[in-house]
């Protein structure tokens, strides 16, 4: 199959990433059916796409006077039927992401193309859970999506040439930047931030430097726009530790271990930005 | 409905908005100081000050105004807001 337009998109799971998916793809124009299992989840990311859209418009990141497309939440995922394509954007747990794969993957048309927003899990490992692993590709957003234009790109060794094809064909309506990689645990940015993002913790749970003293020297002395806790808070210390363990049970290195002080703050809810605090205090719970 | 909205003049504006910047970022501000070059406030900040603007002075940014030069200093926004009220009253 040749290169296809993609005029359906799919996001299964309304979380910080799906949602943030939504935004990007809606402000692009295209119409989006976004998937949970829960009502009250799936109003507040209406909430949150609205607002994600006018925050990526006031950065000139979408366009400030094109027509936004189509938002429909639901909790079946039936109404992918339709999908061109389809991203899940679920927790990285490797159950969850199966159980939620078979169903998508039960669901679409032959020919989907099925997209995972894995941080860390292979995309092979991850084609097992479909039933047509040459369509299933990994493509690794950051976050927030609607803001940062490149992104990972993960062929696995079955994905086939079409979903390739549908894959720079999704990309082109996001207008993101893909960069293709290897496949493997962590891909290159999960096995490298993750580990700098635990040692980090460690480094403030061992009392030998403040967060903010962490950072600044990142940003301060290597240039980085933030430093690696600060990035923490954004991404969720929650799928820090969930992305640390999936690469600590897959490269057997003990390095990946989520330190104390991580595993601590979310055993206490503080989860970074998402729930107002994490590393630092970010007043009310951000989307 | 019609509602009616005060007037507020350009000082009254100027305070208003210094207030709710200077609140959020504990520090004092030029008018004319860009906002965002100084690192002092990110990219949510400026969109919760278009919210504040919006409610305060019964406007609506949208299309090529929901822009962050509009927001860059206490100035612009103080002449966004003077235009976009002036152009909800028809002058």
């Amino acid at each position: 199959m040749s290169e296809q337009a993609i005029t359906r998109l799919g996001v299964v799971g309304a979380g910080t990433m799906g949602t943030a998916l939504a935004t990007l793809a809606v402000g692009r124009g295209l119409p989006v059916v976004l998937v949970d299992v829960d009502d009250a989840v799936l109003d507040r990311a209406r909430d949150n796409v609205a607002q994600q859209l006018r925050l990526a418009q006031l950065m000139g990141r979408l366009p400030r006077t094109a027509r936004a497309g189509e938002l429909v939440t639901t909790t079946s995922v039936d109404a992918l039927a339709d999908a061109d394509a389809v991203i899940e954007a679920v927790t990285e747990l490797p159950e969850v992401k199966a159980k939620v794969l078979a169903e998508v993957s039960a669901a679409v048309r032959p020919g989907t193309l099925l997209v995972t927003n894995t941080s860390a899990i292979p995309v092979d490992e991850q084609a097992d859970w479909t039933a047509r692993p040459e369509e299933l590709v990994g493509i690794h957003f950051m976050n927030p999506p609607y803001l940062i234009r490149t992104v990972e790109v993960i062929h696995g060794p079955r994905t086939g040439q079409a979903a390739r094809d549908r894959t720079d064909a999704l990309l082109a309506v996001l207008d993101c930047e893909g960069v293709v990689v290897g496949d493997g645990p962590g891909f290159v940015i999960n096995r490298i931030l993750q580990r700098m993002i635990n040692e980090a913790a460690r480094i403030v749970e061992e009392g030998r430097a403040t967060p903010e003293a962490v950072d600044a020297v990142f940003q301060g002395c290597l240039g980085h726009r933030t430093g690696p806790l600060a990035t923490a808070d954004l991404i969720g210390l929650d799928n820090v530790v969930d992305s640390l363990r999936v690469l600590r049970e897959r490269t057997g290195d003990l390095g990946y271990e989520p330190c104390d002080l991580l595993v601590a703050k979310v055993a206490a809810g503080d989860h970074g930005r998402k729930t107002g605090r994490g590393f630092y205090e970010h007043g009310e719970a951000q989307s | 409905m019609t509602t009616s909205t005060p007037q507020h003049t350009n000082s009254e504006i100027e305070q208003h908005v210094l207030r709710f910047i200077e609140q959020h970022t504990k520090k004092s501000w030029d008018v004319d100081t860009d906002l965002f070059a100084s690192g002092a406030v990110s990219s949510m900040f400026a969109l919760q000050l278009v919210m504040a603007l919006e409610k305060t002075f019964d406007i609506s940014v949208a299309g090529d105004d929901l822009k962050l030069d509009n927001f860059r200093t206490v100035t612009a926004m103080v002449a966004l807001v003077r235009r976009l009220r002036d152009e909800d009253s028809g002058e």
